[in-house]
């Protein structure tokens, strides 16, 4: 196999410390197998997150463009993440400090000032785009032969267009064209970049209880078998709160939630430990037992004189 | 030489900003000046009196009015000054209204930058010499593009008034889009009852010749005098043979060809007659899709035809045609509704355009005028109309308001509700626009008897839930959030330019906006004119327009190719460029940059030397930057002229 020169850096984010621990890991895995290079961007630090910004534009670009002024001292261009809400306020840091007055107020706020010339990119993109398919389909070990899987985007994944500049912002297909490329069958999920409910999970537990139920509602009848997110906090929503949200409904769900770095380490051939299938809390045992007796089928049907 | 100097108030556009009796006192000294003062409006009847006896009492030769655009007035000021004896190009204009007082707000300034401008053009007038148009024949024969009602409507009052007319439609058939309408607002008459007669008059009128399936290939020429080429494209049936008994339709084995009339809705023959009211009535093969083209064998056709008019061998055939003028009459396009990711529509069968809704709802459409929707057939019991899709939004890049979609929704909503009484339609709009005589009645009765209900506000998205569409949107008057569960979606596309419109404005040389409609000469006293003599605009080629506005337009721009073949002879502009065949080389670099071919080498003498066609010419000047000799001169705007301008200006 040839050795691949894709070399970015990497922000890693803090959920993926915390309660995305298997998205990074399982991140870093598949991007180990289709020789990405990740290099991590030294000390690096929160991107502001939601609070931030709703406090202060110029002190949320100010915590971006520490982490994007880092990068440029590593001479990277590019620098990936798979979280969509820290992308989203690096792209928002670096969008906003083209104008110079701007770019003036957030980097006196910093020891080393940022100057603008690093993009940053989904993990997803990346996957899709750089990688490729064909890459990723020819990479593949272990189709994922005979999983129904609804993949969700969530609202910020592609949005705003205009800032994100990533696939089509109201039907996008990066995920559905990796899932199909790898074996897997995608049911046609019409609520992709549908809200889950986002951070209200603190303070009003009904409302995410609604839109994530409705979300797990349409996926069921859409007749898949499991989700998938590229977000931290949508997978959160989707798979710790499954139980909020089937009482809301009414209906019952036993849907796991992957992250789809997850599913694309499994058929790349990463090791179930590796993937961290067990912290998500809708358990997927159901699922990934389908995935492999289905594997076993295909294999002894390709095995020379089984027919007989 | 005397010149006179008038600097226009124009009301306070002017002289809110310069001051023009400042500008008249300093004109006083420019060289040749004998009389100057300034003028409330020089274009109104006094104003042009007081110019006209400036000449007459002062003995001037030439005048500078110093005002707006000569785009604006210069015909109105060169009457003037032919009223008061003198030639019509003894005239400059200085134009320090757009582009000047209009500007710029210092008012020092502007008048001092006045005051150049009339300079320059005094000291172009000191070399002005009179000029006279020739006159030319005319070929009172008149082409008119597109034969959708707007079309039609033209080429019927221009045949009606004796001129013969060419038209030329893309498609087989004439009628456009009115001809796939079931019915037309505000009466709910049906549309082909009253399109269809019009339609058999074309083709029965003794001096109207109808291409067909035919395209405006190339056109040259001038107002008067076009010469075209129409490219007749490949039917593979011999039209002059073809009875349209329609046979060959129910034989052809290939019934997967696009039915284009339905809007996509069902299959249709690959040999197919568009609709039963066709005009012609005539079969046409679509080579994409026929087995004889794909396959090399079938046949059927040919075989089942009882007039052997079948003829796979047919090729494409240019014809020539004379004519005077040209209506551009090609009609709009629909938005394409698929740009709108979250709405779904070609991925989701039940979302289909207001266009599509009209085939299900007429007779002759692909139900029998059964409302079934695409996906199973199903009668829809709730119906939701969406607005504005591909209207006024900026983020689709079509800020502008097709105008017609209001009145052809509540048209529809109407129509829902006679063909299923049970059935419940959702209107959402935005603003309900609906500025015609019996229009907002109309819109009244939609909601008022017929139920409709109308909900102010966009819709976000739509998406499958089991057999039903949930539509959801903002219902910004409750200010609440809404959902609807329908059984069919009819989203109102908006209006496009025709696909191809830009390039046949390029053909026609007539300007076109940013969305390919093409440029009337003025928005609001010349809308069917264009720029280029001898062309003119009728329907939505212009912009989005119901069908009394389109048929008004047909009308008038009749009118106005009547008018201009009632002159015996047209004038031919003076301002064209001529050679001084003493200095001319016959170097022949002059006819290779001419655009318009209007320069040829001639041999005088035993010596070539280049020789201007003067009908031809259009006085843009280029061969004159292009003559190393300085040989050809464009008269009006000669090289002295130009560089006393220049010097006028740059003499500080």
């Amino acid at each position: 196999m040839h050795m691949s020169e894709l070399s970015f850096a990497y922000y890693p984010g803090c959920s993926g410390l915390g309660t995305s621990k298997e998205y990074e890991r399982s991140t870093r895995a598949v991007c180990k197998a289709l020789f990405v290079k990740l290099v991590d961007v030294p000390d690096w630090s929160c991107c502001g997150s939601t609070p931030a910004h709703t406090v202060d534009h110029v002190l949320s670009a100010a915590l971006s463009a520490r982490n994007l002024a880092k990068v440029e001292a590593m001479s990277h261009e590019t620098v990936l993440t798979p979280c969509p809400s820290c992308l989203t306020n690096l792209r928002t840091a670096n969008h906003r400090m083209e104008k110079p007055e701007f770019r003036e107020r957030a980097n006196k706020l910093l020891d080393a000032p940022f100057k603008g010339a690093v993009e940053a990119k989904s993990i997803l993109q990346a996957l899709r785009e750089d990688v490729g398919l064909k890459m990723i389909a020819a990479s593949t070990i272990k189709p994922l032969k005979g999983l129904k899987v609804a993949p969700y985007y969530g609202c910020i994944m592609n949005r705003p267009p205009e800032l994100m500049k990533f696939d089509d912002s109201e039907n996008p297909m990066a995920m559905d064209d990796i899932l199909t490329a790898m074996g897997a069958e995608v049911v046609p999920f019409p609520l992709k970049t549908e809200c889950c409910g986002g951070s209200f999970g603190v303070a009003r537990r009904d409302v995410v209880a609604e839109l994530s139920g409705r979300l797990l509602s349409v996926a069921k009848r859409a007749g898949a078998e499991a989700m998938v997110t590229a977000c931290p906090l949508c997978q959160m929503n989707l798979d710790l709160r499954q139980g909020q949200a089937a009482s809301a409904k009414q209906e019952t769900f036993d849907f796991p939630v992957f992250y789809f770095t997850q599913l694309m380490g499994l058929a790349l051939g990463v090791s179930e430990a590796e993937l961290g299938f067990d912290k998500l809390c809708v358990s997927p045992g159901r699922v990934l037992d389908a995935i492999a007796a289905a594997g076993r089928v295909a294999e002894r049907e390709s095995t020379p004189g089984s027919q007989a | 030489m005397k010149i006179g100097v008038f600097v226009c108030h124009c009301g306070s556009n002017i002289e809110g900003t310069v001051d023009t009796a400042a500008v008249a006192r300093t004109a006083m000294d420019f060289p040749s000046v004998a009389y100057a003062e300034d003028v409330m409006y020089s274009c109104s009847e006094p104003g042009q009196d007081s110019i006209i006896n400036a000449v007459r009492e002062k003995g001037l030769d030439g005048v500078v009015v110093a005002s707006c655009t000569p785009r604006m007035h210069e015909p109105t000021f060169r009457r003037a000054v032919e009223r008061a004896g003198l030639n019509r190009y003894m005239l400059e204009m200085a134009n320090i209204r757009e582009h000047v007082s209009w500007i710029g707000k210092d008012r020092e300034a502007n008048t001092n930058k006045a005051a150049d401008l009339v300079r320059i053009a005094v000291e172009k007038l000191r070399r002005n010499r009179p000029l006279t148009p020739k006159s030319f024949d005319i070929t009172r024969r008149v082409m008119v593009i597109g034969g959708g009602v707007a079309g039609i409507q033209a080429a019927l009052d221009c045949a009606d008034g004796g001129i013969e007319v060419v038209l030329v439609e893309k498609t087989s058939s004439i009628g456009g889009k009115m001809s796939k309408l079931d019915k037309t607002f505000p009466t709910v008459d049906c549309s082909s009852c009253i399109l269809g007669p019009k339609m058999v008059d074309v083709v029965q009128h003794p001096k109207i010749t109808l291409y067909a399936y035919a395209e405006v290939e190339e056109i040259s020429g001038y107002v008067g005098n076009f010469d075209v080429k129409i490219r007749k494209k490949a039917s593979y049936v011999d039209w002059s043979k073809c009875t349209g008994c329609g046979l060959c339709l129910e034989k052809c084995p290939s019934k997967k060809s696009m039915d284009y009339f339905n809007e996509g809705l069902g299959t249709a023959p690959a040999i197919n007659i568009p609709f039963p009211q066709a005009i012609p009535k005539k079969a046409v093969i679509d080579a994409g899709f026929c087995r004889q083209f794909i396959k090399g064998k079938c046949g059927v056709c040919a075989k089942v035809c009882p007039s052997g008019a079948i003829d796979y061998s047919q090729q494409d055939e240019i014809v020539e045609e004379k004519i005077g003028a040209v209506v551009a009459a090609t009609g709009y396009d629909l938005f394409d509704i698929s740009k709108y990711g979250e709405y779904g529509g070609g991925r989701y069968p039940d979302v289909i355009t207001s266009l599509q809704y009209e085939r299900l709802l007429s007779a002759s459409g692909p139900t029998g005028g059964h409302i079934k929707r695409p996906s199973d057939g199903k009668e829809p019991k709730t119906v939701v109309f969406v607005q504005c899709v591909g209207s006024r939004d900026k983020s689709v890049d079509r800020p502008y308001c097709s105008g017609f979609c209001c009145m052809y929704t509540a048209k529809q909503a109407i129509l829902t509700k006679d063909h299923i009484p049970d059935s419940q339609s959702y209107v959402f709009y935005m603003d309900i626009r609906a500025p015609g005589k019996l229009y907002d009645e109309f819109t009244r009765r939609a909601m008022e008897e017929y139920g409709a209900r109308y909900v102010r506000g966009r819709v976000a998205m739509i998406y499958p839930k089991g057999d039903k569409w949930v539509v959801r949107g903002a219902d910004t008057l409750m200010g609440t959030q809404m959902e609807v569960e329908a059984d069919l979606v009819v989203l109102a596309a908006g209006a496009e330019a025709a696909v191809g419109s830009p390039q046949l404005a390029e053909k026609l040389r007539i300007s076109y906006d940013k969305y390919g409609y093409f440029m009337e000469s003025h928005p609001k006293l010349r809308p069917v004119e264009t720029n280029t003599a001898g062309v003119y605009l009728a329907g939505c080629a212009q912009g989005p327009k119901d069908i009394p506005q389109s048929v008004g337009q047909g009308s008038a721009a009749a009118a106005k190719v009547l008018g201009l073949f009632s002159k015996e002879k047209l004038e031919s502009d003076p301002q064209i460029s001529q050679v001084n065949l003493t200095r001319c080389v016959g170097c022949g670099k002059c006819e290779i940059t001419c655009p318009f071919g209007a320069i040829h080498m001639i041999d005088f003498r035993g010596q070539p030397k280049a020789e201007v066609i003067e009908t031809v010419c259009q006085g843009c000047g280029i061969c004159t930057v292009t003559c190393p000799q300085g040989a050809v001169q464009l008269e009006h705007f000669t090289d002295n002229q130009i560089l006393a301008e220049v010097e006028a200006l740059c003499q500080f």
